[in-house]
């Protein structure tokens, strides 16, 4: 019973959050905008060489997801302090880890939509060809999407009452990202690649390990970030 | 539940919606409350006077459990504040300064979200919002509200929540007088029904009419009234006086 009013409560959390975010559209336009600019400077930056591009194009990818996420996350919480909402949120009865479930469910759906879009731009602009087996490489852009929610969602909340959260934010997160990005980039770039070497898959099952363990630390230290 | 918090704090008073012992909370440096002895019995309304940053916010949050205290214990109906806080937070309503809305959602939304989040049935919406004179807006999105318009959502809450403990900082700022009306109708309704309230006030004349008793935070500690506090409440033709005829809380 218990399980099933914090499940109702993840749900709402959830709609609350896609719908203050459809109705203000700032900050999903904000996002997309950041992600698909990064990646155009990538380009600049690395000519008009059109292998160095298809070469760049999976770091340059998760490097403008990393960059754009980490507004959207600052953003998913700074609708909770206007107001004073956060509060009126923990007063809630019920567990804290529908809080944190609510938040990282609506940041996931929030970045996908921001990967699609990110995604699209960089096969024009990197002129990559999609691979055939193109339905792994999704499989791998989420298990890299559902790490970097996790722990944005997670630092995010830690760094909510901070008045420096803006700076605090990637400070805390940038270095905890390294293994999930690392085997992102690498397993998207063995996939653009054919997966000659048969490597996409050991860096995926990496991937997929760093996910389970965030999982689990996330909504186990949640409770203690988010109390004062 | 209330009966199995009971069982693990026996020697606390089974009437008493508040027992503060010793509370004491310090913000680096500083401590802003030294040991907070403090009893609100069911159905008392007690006032919560000082001079600003002498701690009665502080002191609500830790009721609420939005802070830990420093030191000491304090109990909502038999349950901890520090080690059951899901016990209290079923158990309290809280108004603070800010409201604590959604501004893009509608007046609706706001209640039908808080509603969820609380496990009550959405069929009271309309009435809580007709009850605070917001029906005219129950569509528009909070963003467009006035100051006044949002502690009336606010209030809305409480009104759906239907509280035992209330704990209101300043609640009458920013309402007109049919809005403090409206609030003290709400807080005498709740005492009626057997609920208590800890109310923080500046302005005294505005909550006399619902106060049964004031206390003062002076230097971190409850203080004895003061002959003022006693003008005050004394001033007042309903003070000291539980009003009757007032619906109950059902």
């Amino acid at each position: 019973m218990a399980f099933r009013d914090d499940m109702r409560r993840v749900r709402a959390i959830v709609w609350k959050d896609l719908t203050t975010e459809r109705r203000s559209k700032a900050g999903f336009n904000a996002v997309a905008s950041l992600g698909v600019t990064i990646l155009v400077l990538f380009g600049f930056a690395l000519g008009p060489d059109a292998q160095a591009l298809r070469d760049a194009a999976a770091g340059a990818l998760w490097l403008a997801v990393l960059f754009a996420g980490v507004l959207a996350f600052n953003r998913s919480y700074q609708v909770e302090l206007d107001g004073g909402a956060l509060e009126a949120l923990l007063l809630y009865p019920g567990s804290r880890w529908a809080i944190f479930a609510g938040k990282v469910l609506a940041n996931l759906i929030f970045v996908t939509a921001m990967l699609v879009i990110v995604v699209a731009v960089g096969l024009v602009l990197f002129q990559v060809t999609v691979p055939e087996d193109w339905g792994k490489i999704i499989g791998i852009m989420m298990l890299g999407v559902i790490g970097l929610v996790l722990l944005g969602t997670f630092y995010a909340a830690m760094s909510s009452r901070s008045r420096a959260r803006e700076v605090l934010l990637p400070l805390l997160l940038y270095p905890m990202l390294i293994p999930v990005l690392l085997a992102s980039m690498e397993a998207t770039k063995a996939f653009l690649r054919g997966d000659l070497m048969n490597q996409a898959g050991a860096w995926a099952q990496m991937l997929g390990a760093f996910d389970v363990i965030f999982l689990v630390a996330t909504f186990l230290a949640f409770e203690y970030v988010i109390e004062v | 539940m209330i009966n199995s918090v009971q069982k693990s704090a026996p020697l606390l008073a089974p009437d008493l919606a508040l027992d503060a012992r010793g509370v004491a909370r310090r913000f680096g440096a500083r401590w802003v409350l030294r040991g907070v002895n403090l009893q609100v019995r069911a159905g008392e309304i007690v006032g919560l006077l000082g001079h600003n940053g002498c701690g009665k916010s502080t002191l609500l949050r830790i009721v609420a459990t939005l802070l830990k205290p420093s030191a000491g214990d304090a109990y909502v109906f038999g349950a901890n504040v520090k080690t059951e806080g899901d016990d209290v937070r079923r158990n309290i309503g809280f108004f603070a300064h800010v409201p604590g809305l959604y501004d893009d959602l509608t007046a609706r939304e706001n209640l039908a979200f808080a509603a969820t989040m609380l496990g009550l049935p959405s069929a009271d919406i309309d009435a809580a919002l007709e009850r605070v004179g917001l029906t005219h807006v129950t569509h528009e999105r909070v963003r467009g509200f006035s100051a006044g318009m949002q502690r009336r959502l606010s209030l809305a809450r409480l009104v759906l929540q239907r509280p035992r403990f209330l704990l209101l900082d300043e609640p009458y700022n920013n309402l007109d007088t049919a809005g403090i009306a409206l609030m003290n109708g709400f807080i005498r309704e709740l005492g009626n029904a057997g609920g208590a309230a800890l109310i923080v006030v500046h302005d005294l004349a505005t909550a006399t009419p619902v106060l049964e008793r004031t206390v003062t935070i002076r230097e971190g500690r409850i203080a004895p009234a003061t002959p003022d506090d006693a003008a005050h409440l004394a001033g007042s033709p309903e003070a000291s006086v539980v009003p009757s005829g007032a619906a109950g809380i059902s």
